[in-house]
């Protein structure tokens, strides 16, 4: 690339300075300018006006995660179940026994989890 | 669908200022004053009928983008006007006041309706007596629920207040004072 045409990216160049430029500038004045007032209810987490109690970073239950990767799985079952459900008629019986293998596919993994005691709470 | 012709279109007037050939000048506090005036995010505080009364001033027909006031602020950190609408009970007292005092400076309140302002019919026990006891209050609006119109008055009343404030007023002792007489640091 010659010399003569890296300058015609100059005006570019100069427009992204502009563009960074201005944008540091006014965010920098409005802090410096701007009135402030930091008292320790102002610097608080906004609650919607209540109180704050604790800390957000708390450990909870793995339990949580198993239900809801559970509940995913499942709920993708019913999922494929409406396409079947619009097209029941025109599938017929090969659909029906398609369906019924799929769907004890899964029973037999529900009822795994239930022996596994996955959806026991206590 | 009607299309917008350019006379239609509001132009602020620009402040006093020395003008010439080319050049404009004129004070920081009043360019401020026009930029804050014609910006302010109002934070809806909407608990009752006034509420409804605040929709419809938002609404197409009442329009408050008008006055460059169409972006709501839900978190009290981009707010520039606390727009109390609706009885404010005892109990909502504390929380009223905790998201005004978390609002950034400088900040606005705008009291809409007879609840807020006074407590309205509600003369009992639960209801705050208006919200000026907890907060200062800059403009009331009067009403039961007051109409869109009136709402819109007291936006343009505080529009006037943000246009004419000193730059300093947040930093002065009258306003530390003033806040101190509410508790408010």
């Amino acid at each position: 690339m010659d010399q003569q045409h890296l300058i015609d990216y100059l005006p570019i160049f100069l427009m992204f300075l502009v563009a960074v430029g201005f944008v540091g500038l006014t965010m920098a004045s409005t802090h410096l300018l701007g009135p402030k007032r930091k008292t320790k209810i102002k610097l608080d987490s906004f609650e919607c006006g209540i109180e704050q109690k604790g800390n957000a970073r708390v450990p909870f239950s793995i339990k949580y995660f198993l239900v809801a990767i559970l509940f995913v799985l499942f709920d993708v079952e019913v999922i494929f179940m409406y396409p079947w459900a619009v097209l029941f008629k025109e599938l017929g019986l090969a659909g029906f026994i398609e369906m019924v293998v799929f769907i004890s596919l899964l029973l037999v993994g529900f009822f795994y989890i239930i022996k596994k005691g996955a959806l026991k709470w206590e | 669908m009607e299309t917008v012709r350019l006379n239609d279109i509001k132009v602020s007037d620009k402040p006093e200022g020395l003008e010439g050939a080319g050049f404009f000048a004129t004070s920081l506090e009043k360019a401020v004053g026009l930029a804050r005036k014609n910006s302010i995010w109002p934070l809806p505080f909407a608990t009752s009928c006034c509420g409804i009364e605040f929709m419809a001033t938002m609404g197409a027909h009442y329009d408050l983008a008008r006055f460059g006031s169409e972006r709501l602020s839900f978190s009290p950190r981009q707010a520039d006007l606390l727009m109390v609408m609706g009885t404010i009970a005892k109990k909502m007292g504390p929380v009223l006041r905790q998201v005004y005092e978390q609002m950034a400076e400088p900040r606005w309140v705008l009291s809409v309706g007879a609840c807020a302002s006074s407590g309205g019919i509600f003369d009992t026990y639960s209801v705050l007596q208006g919200i000026d006891r907890i907060i200062p209050v800059d403009v009331y609006v009067p009403g039961c629920p007051p109409r869109p119109e009136q709402i819109i008055d007291g936006i343009m009343k505080i529009q006037h207040l943000v246009e004419t404030e000193s730059l300093r007023r947040r930093e002065s002792p009258e306003y530390k004072a003033l806040l101190n007489s509410y508790g408010i640091e």
